[in-house]
């Protein structure tokens, strides 16, 4: 082999790059970690199925601003027939008031930061 | 090879990949091979492949320094040299080939000709591909960068900012990040350029548009599970995280389309080391790019040279002496 120093870094250089997540995620530890939302109101069922809001409540979100907003719709009619009130801080912080360890949780997991909350107002925490 | 040909045998393959893929988990139970098994077995034929083809370049001994230059060699102390077109030391390499690598600079002086009515023949600067290419590799970069949040727990700062930065005017929820759209512009012109422009199209072949498809249905299925079909991105998270501390577990119900996404990225990385990609490794090891320009002040001597053996005209005297003298052939030494 020639030049082996130049290339023996550069390929090391290279492995630690793209191990990067195997060596932070032994450094912090936290590999295993879950995030539980937890659930606070007696209510059994949310707006939609489950897991349809798991995967999908940031559309439906939006799907009720342009309602609200653009045709002066205020009621949602889900899926088990029961009306709610298109509203993120009456409604879904209504059952859910404990954001920080509801909407947080999941969303610190995976890197998101929703901007909603620049204008709308988070209700009390509750617990 | 035909047009046709080159560019529907890569199709075919991909269609196949993708109606396998669908087929095999949207029916059966094998989300373990396809979520498991799949990417580790990618993992490592993408690296054992990878540190080969690197290891058998190295092997390759480059005797005389070829390196391309378009500057002033350095010489003479009043001749001013060009130290980054021509690089000296082992420093100018490095400036050289980060300039490369980081803004494809030999790509910039790109150039078309053409024959036009006359007949007059041109050269014009052609910075199209240049400007397709470095956005296409900065998009994907920045979108490799950008997914380490399902792989780090908790999510560094910089990995969110850059996330931040990339989604900087909220154009939906969730917000299209501009690097896609970036690729997507970026890749559409590369292929394009392939299918429209008579003379590229004639030296394509399906290692060309393999990797461009593939690549389609990266970013396709990965834009179309953000914006379209949601799919489980916690179990997404627990999943990537499980692999990567290597006790893998697998979530129940992530959705088809994540595993369409994972099984092309499989595809990619263990065809990486055996096709043109390898130019990831290959630009650090080009000659004509990493080498200093010192051919005139060192010797460079070739590795495989070996001792040649010579028979010296005193030696070939020595031997024939007396028959030369016998033939009346003048001698040198009596
Ligand atoms: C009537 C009360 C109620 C309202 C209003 C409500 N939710 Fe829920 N939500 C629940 C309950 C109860 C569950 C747990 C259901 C279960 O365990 O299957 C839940 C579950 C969820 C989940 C899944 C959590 C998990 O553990 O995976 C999400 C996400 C969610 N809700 C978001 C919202 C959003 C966004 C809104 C507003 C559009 C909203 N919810 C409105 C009661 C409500
Ligand atoms: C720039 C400020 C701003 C931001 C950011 C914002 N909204 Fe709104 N939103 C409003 C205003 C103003 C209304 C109208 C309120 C009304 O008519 O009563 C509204 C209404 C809504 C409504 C229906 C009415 C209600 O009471 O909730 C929903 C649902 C909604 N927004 C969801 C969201 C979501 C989800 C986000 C984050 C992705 C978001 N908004 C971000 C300003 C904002
Ligand atoms: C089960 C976990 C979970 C819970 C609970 C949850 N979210 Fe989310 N949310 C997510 C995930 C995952 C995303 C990112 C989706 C993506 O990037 O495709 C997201 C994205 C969003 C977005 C879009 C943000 C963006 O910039 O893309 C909004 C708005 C949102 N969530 C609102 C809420 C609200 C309000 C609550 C609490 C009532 C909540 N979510 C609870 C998992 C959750
Ligand atoms: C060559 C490697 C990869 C490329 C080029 C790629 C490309 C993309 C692109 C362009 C998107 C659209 C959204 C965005 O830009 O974030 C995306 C989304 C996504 N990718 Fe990848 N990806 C790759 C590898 C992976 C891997 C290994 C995983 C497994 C964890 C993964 C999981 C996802 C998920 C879950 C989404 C949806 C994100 C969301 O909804 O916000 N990708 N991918």
């Amino acid at each position: 082999m020639y030049d082996t120093g130049k290339i023996i870094t550069g390929l090391i250089v290279f492995l630690c790059l793209i191990t990067f997540p195997l060596w932070y995620d032994a450094f912090t530890g936290k590999a295993a970690t879950k995030p539980e939302p937890k659930i606070i109101t007696k209510e059994k069922q949310c707006v939609e199925a489950t897991p349809y809001m798991r995967d999908s409540h940031m559309k439906l979100l939006i799907q009720w601003r342009d309602r609200v907003v653009r045709e002066k719709m205020y009621s949602y009619k889900g899926s088990d027939g029961k009306n709610y009130t298109m509203s993120l801080t009456k409604t879904c912080l209504n059952c859910h008031s404990n954001k920080q360890q509801f909407c947080d949780q999941c969303h610190n997991y995976v890197g998101v930061t929703p901007t909603c909350w620049n204008c709308h107002i988070i209700p009390e925490e509750k617990s | 090879m035909t047009f046709i040909m080159s560019i529907m045998l890569p199709f075919i393959i991909i269609l196949f990949l993708l109606l396998l893929v669908l087929g095999v988990v949207s029916y059966t139970h094998l989300e373990n091979v396809f979520g498991i098994f799949i990417p580790y077995l990618a993992l490592a034929i993408f690296l054992m492949g990878f540190l080969y083809r690197i290891l058998s370049w190295a092997k390759s001994p480059v005797p005389f320094r070829i390196t391309t230059v378009c500057g002033q060699e350095k010489s003479l102390d009043w001749i001013k040299a060009n130290r980054l077109e021509s690089p000296f030391t082992t420093l100018d390499v490095i400036k050289r080939l980060a300039l490369e690598v980081l803004l494809f600079r030999s790509l910039f002086r790109n150039t078309n000709t053409e024959l036009n009515e006359g007949p007059k023949l041109i050269h014009w600067s052609a910075k199209w591909l240049w400007l397709a290419g470095l956005t296409f590799h900065w998009s994907f970069f920045i979108i490799l960068t950008r997914h380490l949040r399902f792989f780090t727990e908790p999510v560094p700062f910089a990995i969110q900012f850059i996330d931040k930065l990339d989604n900087l005017f909220e154009i939906g929820v969730p917000a299209l990040y501009l690097t896609d759209a970036l690729i997507v512009a970026a890749i559409t012109h590369l292929f394009l350029r392939r299918v429209l422009v008579p003379k590229i199209r004639y030296v394509s072949l399906p290692a060309d548009y393999f990797p461009l498809f593939l690549l389609f249905c990266i970013i396709g299925s990965g834009m179309f599970m953000r914006h379209i079909y949601k799919v489980d991105l916690i179990k997404v998270k627990e999943l990537a995280l499980s692999l990567i501390s290597f006790r893998p577990a697998l979530p129940e119900g992530i959705g088809v389309l994540f595993y369409v996404h994972l099984f092309f990225v499989c595809l990619l990385i263990a065809y990486f080391p055996f096709s043109k990609l390898m130019h990831l490794g290959g630009v650090f090891l080009s000659p004509t790019r990493n080498l200093a320009n010192n051919n005139r002040s060192k010797r460079h001597i070739n590795p495989w040279n070996y001792p040649v053996k010579v028979h010296t005209y005193e030696e070939y005297e020595d031997e024939f002496r007396e028959k030369m003298k016998a033939a009346e052939i003048p001698v040198d030494k009596e």
